[in-house]
């Protein structure tokens, strides 16, 4: 009926029916309603085309070509695929190493932030102090972080090293000045960091989210502490878990400042992830052509661990009416 | 049932060992949590000898407060790195708050063609990691001259604030009553006027919300000053520490110390932002859980 009327009008009219019409509305009210939505999703729209939608088509073909960024990028077609895979000697071991410290790093710290989340439910006096207390480590700057752990892992003078000589260990590791324990130290450092953060905040706002009823009910058929964790606690959390796990996948396969401010991927490689590989292959000897076609494995590896995830979630991940 | 009462009014011996043991616990887990800032903390108050005494000393003998001051004035220009990054964070964190509220705004109330596809590719981008975007960006931001700028750090969070600030405000926008959208309508103020006069007071509790987390996220950003800024005195303060750390005495003269000092004064500013904004800041992450 509006649509029949403006177009019978003036002229005018007819070229806003026009645009209403590409649009997708159907009176005058409407398509001005629509044309200040557009205004206002404008600078999004703008920042998508060229923060996003540009680069990550100049990065799909930039990985496809050699390129210094004062040269114009010269095709050059798999090559960079192919040496990644089977010409450069640091690729698979930083991939490697990067799912070494995944493994190490995921379960305790998501496992880590469960337990804390659950001391934290107990109601023990003063529990505001010790959350906002566990808490601190998670902002602390990641720089900050990493230049505060290497003096307290200093070998010598350092007080990790000084408690285990006091508890008799005569030979206590050179943590991240060696190249046998750096990788277990970033690890470390990054558990101590995470344990107590936003992945614990998520845990305890799931754990309010249990209802008291289930753990009545788990008292009278005699359930104790253990079984109602077991069977009351940890299933109702699954969600949580699921999507604190997917996060922690996500974060632990991008590793980068804490291994880069602490040993710059060294002693001799100890602590050489993959997004360091990118980072030195792109920004210190400008190769951007090989650079992005790496970026482009590490996008690939966390959209394949994301989607086997979220696979295989439905085994174990149990959602409340659903 | 009265088994149970009677459970609760008397907790037996095993109940109280249990809680014991579990304050035993969380007392082990603080002094794992606060020892290391404590060290710090007390380092950035030591001399040198006592830096890198042996055994090492926790309390320094007397506090060298004047750390703090002397920091300040050595050759690194470790006050501009702070000047630095509080331009960086103001520019960045009002980008994200101005520009997130508009198009959340026109993705909450507004019906268009496209509107949910943009929402979909919105929540897409979150899932690309930032490297893909990283090198062509670079590229951008070299043609354009921005290299050794701060530029390219807050210039694109005038763009949206990015997918996660997006969906944030979204959400908030769609618990508010649309009746007050179509009062004001009827009333004849403007869209603009309905945003900025009645939806956005409304909203300050997640505006507050995202400010922290921008906040924090900015300050401690280290990739990107990283790639961008090369000369000293163009450092935020995260870049600035990796530079100081990598060499942490001028002309011979030691200065882990003063690293020390600079180092809590870079956690000083977020840490006191937490604290005032505990609450916000707590509501945001969890909403991001929950929802996301």
């Amino acid at each position: 009926m509006a649509v029949a009327e403006t177009q019978a009008s003036t002229s005018s009219a007819k070229k806003s029916s026009l645009f209403s019409r590409v649009i997708g509305t159907q009176s005058e009210f409407q398509t001005k309603r629509a044309v200040w939505g557009y205004v206002y999703a404008l600078p999004w729209i703008l920042g998508l085309l060229i923060f996003w939608g540009g680069p990550i088509l100049a990065s799909f073909y930039f990985g496809f070509t050699e390129y210094a960024v004062t040269g114009s990028p010269r095709f050059i077609g798999l090559n960079n695929y192919v040496k990644a895979f089977s010409g450069d000697e640091l690729f698979w071991p930083s991939l490697g190493r990067t799912f070494t410290f995944a493994g190490m790093y995921i379960p305790f710290a998501v496992g880590g932030a469960l337990l804390l989340a659950v001391l934290l439910n107990q109601k023990l006096t003063g529990t505001t102090v010790y959350r906002t207390l566990f808490f601190v480590p998670h902002l602390v700057p990641a720089v900050a972080l990493a230049v505060l752990w290497t003096f307290l892992l200093a070998p010598r003078v350092g007080p990790v090293n000084q408690f285990l000589r006091d508890i008799g260990i005569a030979n206590p590791p050179g943590w991240l000045a060696s190249r046998d324990s750096a990788l277990v130290s970033v690890t470390m450092i990054n558990v101590w960091a995470a344990m107590g953060g936003n992945t614990m905040l998520i845990f305890l706002a799931g754990l309010q989210g249990v209802p008291q009823e289930l753990y009545d009910a788990a008292s009278i058929d005699g359930g104790g502490t253990w079984a109602k964790f077991r069977h009351v606690t940890l299933p109702m959390l699954t969600p949580t878990i699921f999507f604190n796990v997917v996060l922690a996948v996500i974060g632990a396969l991008k590793v980068f400042t804490t291994a880069w401010v602490a040993t710059q991927g060294g002693p001799s490689y100890a602590t050489w992830f993959f997004a360091l590989h990118i980072y030195f292959q792109a920004f210190q000897y400008f190769r951007l052509g090989y650079g992005s076609a790496l970026a482009w494995v590490l996008a690939a590896t966390l959209l394949f661990f994301t989607w086997v995830q979220v696979r295989y979630s439905r085994r174990w991940v149990h959602y409340e009416g659903g | 049932m009265a088994q149970q009462t009677m459970t609760q009014s008397t907790p037996p011996l095993r109940v109280t060992i249990g809680r014991t043991g579990m304050y035993a616990i969380v007392f082990a887990l603080c002094v794992m949590f606060g020892f290391p800032l404590f060290w710090t903390a007390m380092s950035s108050l030591k001399t040198i000898p006592e830096m890198f005494e042996f055994p090492p000393v926790l309390i320094p003998a007397v506090p060298q407060w004047s750390n703090y001051w002397t920091v300040l004035n050595i050759s690194y220009p470790v006050g501009r790195w702070f000047l630095n990054s509080v331009l960086v964070v103001l520019l960045t964190t009002s980008g994200s708050l101005v520009t997130a509220s508009l198009v959340a705004y026109s993705l909450a109330r507004f019906d268009y063609r496209g509107r949910d596809v943009l929402f979909m590719i919105t929540l897409a981008t979150m899932m690309l990691p930032a490297q893909v975007t990283l090198i062509p960006q670079f590229v951008l931001f070299y043609k354009l001259g921005w290299i050794n700028t701060i530029l390219p750090l807050w210039v694109p969070h005038w763009f949206g604030g990015g997918a996660f600030a997006i969906f944030l405000m979204r959400q908030f926008f769609l618990t508010l009553p649309r009746d007050l959208d179509e009062a004001a309508l009827i009333d004849g103020a403007g869209y603009f006027r309905i945003f900025w006069l009645i939806l956005l007071p409304l909203c300050k509790p997640v505006l507050a919300t995202l400010a922290i987390i921008t906040i924090i996220a900015s300050w401690s950003d280290f990739l990107g000053p990283l790639i961008y800024l090369n000369s000293p005195e163009k450092f935020t303060v995260s870049v600035g520490l990796q530079f100081f750390k990598a060499v942490p005495e001028v002309g011979g003269e030691p200065m882990q110390h003063l690293l020390m000092a600079a180092c809590i004064m870079s956690m000083i500013p977020i840490i006191v932002i937490f604290f005032f904004g505990q609450r916000f800041f707590v509501q945001g992450i969890v909403m991001s859980g929950i929802k996301g």
